[in-house]
């Protein structure tokens, strides 16, 4: 998987005389900037698209069964589930945090990363806010089918409605469903406004009329005016400047679903920066597990470089430790408040029922990242992959370990009872995958992974200032 | 646009760079030339193209700032008006509104309202959509979102000359220089497409009028059930007919001869303060010891102390708080807690107290269900003390210590 410019950075790196460049390759200009990330859109014709027929075949089956899951969970309720008295909250909610966890990365990259004129993130950000509306997409639907029925969901919303009802806005649910909402909001317009220029580009370099009409209509008559430049880059900036307070608050309300609860194992202060690291950390982990295979197979390596793979690495280390740090301080808190129940859950956490699925997460999210601090590894294709997904595996048991085995051993131990998933758990987050990947190979399909003019001004800053 | 300007022979003209320093270098120039109506095309945002041009800083922060403050003051109308005004949500006896827990939505919405606003004023402040360009007419401006750097001048600048303005642009080095064509009117877009979009946004209403309209009515017809068993969930109701028991009864009778756990209560002494015959008891059915009356004092603190004061006076803050009402005006009917360390009810037998806490007596509320049993006789034992500390005489204080006093 490593390819010449993998090679070719790593003697870089190691070189003091040298500053490796962000984007590589003695011959690139802004011409082969738009013939390696457009070229990739208009050359489908030919044998990458029986790939793409195949593997978006697939997906789509998978997004159908999903879609008959939900119509018979529709027709039938809820009980298609494993969830049952004390869990009320099993997979769908599990499921639910964990993508909207992943969700985190993009707007991360493209706002707080901006702001901190982290240049490096371009080769990046449009893939990774691509994977957040994805992502956001994904999680969006739990929350809507766990509710039972589904056909009163507009009851969340501050519309009038026939029983002349509001909703309570002292609900931390509700307050999700505003950040949710808002963060969705946000990322789809910060995205489609980073896509504008590279569509104009697509409409500029188009051959056939169907194709310049489209990107035309999507891109709005952008003409690239000095004029409007300058608007945009202050919308860029505003934008950025909302969407950093956004990014962190979304987790954070998230995190009171369950921090505002009185039961033990929820009830802590700890939970919001807890979360925003875990969601940075799961983010990043699944920018990484899915750019690796696409920068090799679109060849997109002196773009994306292997430099820009380490930084990446070292901020899942960063954000695993504090996550590691975070489960240490649930003991520690737990210890001396003194309060018997909160003793007992985390004791229950890591030796009782649970304890498989609580050292899976141990395992996958603090020891494999501490991996990283290895210079060998963290700058290995292969390894950082293979980590990369553990920690995916990682944050999916960590949402699983905090709602469900705090749940299944409340208070009350006459209605203790040990969560089992059905099959239509299994299925329906099957299900929520065939969703993230249909859009996924849609957007590789039809839109710029690289966002090419953020990437020519890198380009030509690079070349005139002396490196 | 002027009224004549169908019959120009061009629209402006466009000169093209290879570098960002040469279309630099000619802004300035073009500038300086005092220029009006032209502008500058680049793949990406040219650094001190700004200056260069002598663009002015944009309004949008402004906008934008003005929207969020709209959206601040949405949503915090929006959850004082709908949940303290129109549909108050009493919880757990809080205020109906307060600002803390309104602080998520209120800044979910700024950052919503502002957002959105940052997009589209860019893009009404830029007149985009606007899918139609004289430039596109231009075959070499495609590259202007690609690698090249333009800049057009606009025939319809008040200094426009052609010759003096291709002279200009000559002289800043351009690789080419093009007239921009006048195609007239042919270019405005199709009439279908209109009447499409007209037609599309009425029917855009259709959806919105349905709902308002059965909103508005009401009907006599019955409800939809889409999803039968969950609007219908099978369960037995007191009283119903079943088929599972023989008695064909729902509820199910206690069991002759059985008592539930911790029910069995045959010591009314203990249980009621009574005697099996039902009169009220002397003493207390309880061993006296300085634990139990630690504990009587700790739970006379708890449940006596807000009517009837630290010490039984009846000065409890329930009581202090009614008097200031009294003396405003308010807390009319207002029954004062007893002096429980009066003679009156010093003469009272232990069950008589005992059955005060556990029944209530006229407008004092019952605390059976709420004290176990050994605590109210604990509470019992303390009162006497209080009573006995409420009407001291200095022999009750030991020798050694009566100095202090
Ligand atoms: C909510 C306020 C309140 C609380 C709490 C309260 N009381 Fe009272 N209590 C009263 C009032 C008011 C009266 C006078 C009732 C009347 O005369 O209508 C009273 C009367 C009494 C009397 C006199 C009964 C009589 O025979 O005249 C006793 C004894 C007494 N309370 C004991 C207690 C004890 C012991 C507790 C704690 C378990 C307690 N009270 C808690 C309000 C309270």
């Amino acid at each position: 998987m490593s390819s010449q410019y993998d090679l070719q950075i790593l003697q870089e790196i190691e070189d003091p005389t040298i500053r490796p460049k962000l984007i590589m390759g003695e011959s690139t200009t802004y011409a082969s900037l738009d013939n390696d990330v457009i070229g990739i859109i208009e050359g489908f014709t030919q044998k990458t698209s029986i790939v793409w027929y195949l593997m978006i075949g697939a997906t789509l089956s998978v997004l159908t069964m999903l879609g008959g899951i939900v119509a018979y969970l529709i027709a039938t309720g809820v009980g298609i589930w494993g969830n049952q008295s004390p869990v009320f909250w099993g997979w769908p909610i599990v499921n639910f945090v964990f993508w909207v966890g992943i969700a985190h990365a993009g707007t991360l990259i493209s706002a707080i990363l901006f702001l901190l004129k982290q240049d490096w993130r371009t080769s990046i950000n449009r893939f990774a806010e691509a994977m957040t509306i994805f992502a956001v997409c994904c999680a969006g639907l739990f929350p809507g089918i766990h509710v039972g029925r589904m056909w009163v969901v507009y009851w969340l919303f501050p519309i009038p409605n026939q029983m002349e009802m509001w909703p309570n806005f002292r609900s931390p649910l509700l307050w999700d469903v505003f950040a949710v909402g808002t963060y969705a909001t946000i990322s789809l317009l910060f995205w489609y406004m980073g896509l504008i220029p590279d569509l104009a580009t697509i409409r500029d370099r188009a051959t056939t009329k169907l194709r310049q009409g489209l990107y035309a209509v999507f891109s709005m008559g952008w003409t690239g005016s000095s004029r409007h430049w300058h608007r945009y880059e202050k919308a860029y900036l505003i934008l950025a400047g909302l969407a950093t307070p956004l990014v962190l608050s979304v987790h954070t309300v998230v995190s009171f679903d369950f921090a505002v609860a009185q039961l033990p194992g929820w009830h802590t202060t700890i939970f919001p920066p807890y979360f925003v690291a875990g969601a940075i950390f799961s983010g990043f982990a699944m920018v990484n597990t899915l750019i690796i295979p696409i920068r090799s197979i679109f060849k997109l390596q002196h773009i994306v470089t292997l430099r820009h793979l380490e930084v990446m690495n070292k901020v899942i280390l960063a954000t695993g430790s504090m996550v590691g740090y975070a489960y240490a301080m649930e003991f520690f808190i737990a210890w001396y408040s003194g309060n018997p129940y909160e003793r007992f859950v985390f004791e229950n956490r890591a030796f009782g029922n649970y304890a498989w699925a609580y050292w899976t997460m141990v395992s996958c999210n603090v020891i494999f990242p501490q991996l990283f601090w290895i210079k060998k590894i963290r700058r290995s294709v292969p390894a950082m992959l293979c980590v990369c997904i553990l920690v995916n595996v990682g944050m999916w048991f960590e949402r699983f370990v905090i709602t469900v085995s705090s749940l299944s051993r409340d208070f009350l131990p006459g209605s203790w009872n040990y969560f089992k998933p059905t099959v239509f758990d299994y299925l329906t987050f099957l299900g929520s995958f065939g969703l993230f990947f249909t859009l996924f190979l849609l957007f590789v399909r039809f839109l710029p992974m690289i966002a090419i003019s953020e990437v020519k001004g890198i380009l030509y800053k690079q070349n005139h200032t002396g490196h | 646009m002027d009224n004549n300007q169908n019959d120009l022979p061009h629209l402006g003209l466009l000169a093209e760079y290879e570098t960002p320093e040469a279309l630099l270098s000619a802004s300035e120039k073009v500038r300086d030339g005092g220029y009006k109506r032209w502008d500058t095309h680049t793949p990406f945002p040219v650094h001190g193209i700004d200056e260069a041009m002598g663009i002015k800083p944009t309004i949008l922060p402004w906008i934008v700032l003005g929207a969020g403050a709209t959206g601040t003051c949405t949503a915090l109308l929006l959850q004082w008006w709908s949940n303290a005004v129109a549909y108050p949500f009493l919880i757990s006896g809080k205020p109906l509104f307060s600002w803390i827990p309104a602080f998520p939505i209120t800044f979910e919405l700024t950052v919503l309202f502002a957002g959105v606003t940052t997009l589209f004023a860019m893009l009404g402040l830029n007149r985009l959509p606007q899918l139609h360009h004289p430039l596109f007419e231009v075959k070499r401006f495609a590259r202007a979102t690609q690698d090249r750097f333009f800049l057009a001048i606009d025939s319809a600048d008040p200094l426009f000359n052609d010759s003096s303005a291709r002279a200009l642009l000559e002289g800043t080095g351009a690789s080419a220089i093009e007239e921009v064509p006048n195609m007239g009117a042919s270019k405005t877009p199709p009439m279908w497409l209109l009447q499409i979009a007209v037609v599309l946004a009425f029917a855009s209403f259709v959806p919105l009028g349905v709902i308002y309209s059965a909103w508005e009515n009401t009907t006599d017809k019955p409800a939809w059930h889409f999803v039968w068993d969950m609007d219908f969930q099978e369960s037995y109701r007191t009283g119903e007919k079943v088929p599972l028991f023989a008695d064909g009864m729902a509820m199910r009778p206690e069991i002759p001869g059985t008592v539930a756990t911790g029910e069995l209560h045959q010591n009314t002494e203990y249980y009621a303060g009574k005697t099996a015959d039902g009169s009220l008891i002397g003493t207390a059915p309880v061993a006296v010891d300085a634990a139990l009356l630690a504990r009587g004092q700790q739970r006379f603190a708890i449940y006596c102390t807000p009517c009837h004061g630290d010490s039984g006076y009846g000065d409890g803050i329930v009581q202090r708080r009614a008097q200031k009402l009294i003396s405003i005006g308010g807390a009319n009917g207002w029954v004062s807690p007893t002096n429980i360390t009066t003679d009156a009810i010093g003469g009272q037998t232990d069950g008589q107290i005992f059955n005060s806490i556990t029944e209530g007596v006229r407008t004092m509320p019952a605390y059976g269900s709420q004290i176990p049993v050994g605590d109210r006789w604990a509470i019992v034992l303390y009162v006497r003390a209080l009573q006995r500390a409420a009407n001291a005489t200095i022999d009750d204080v030991p020798a050694a210590n009566r100095g202090g006093l």
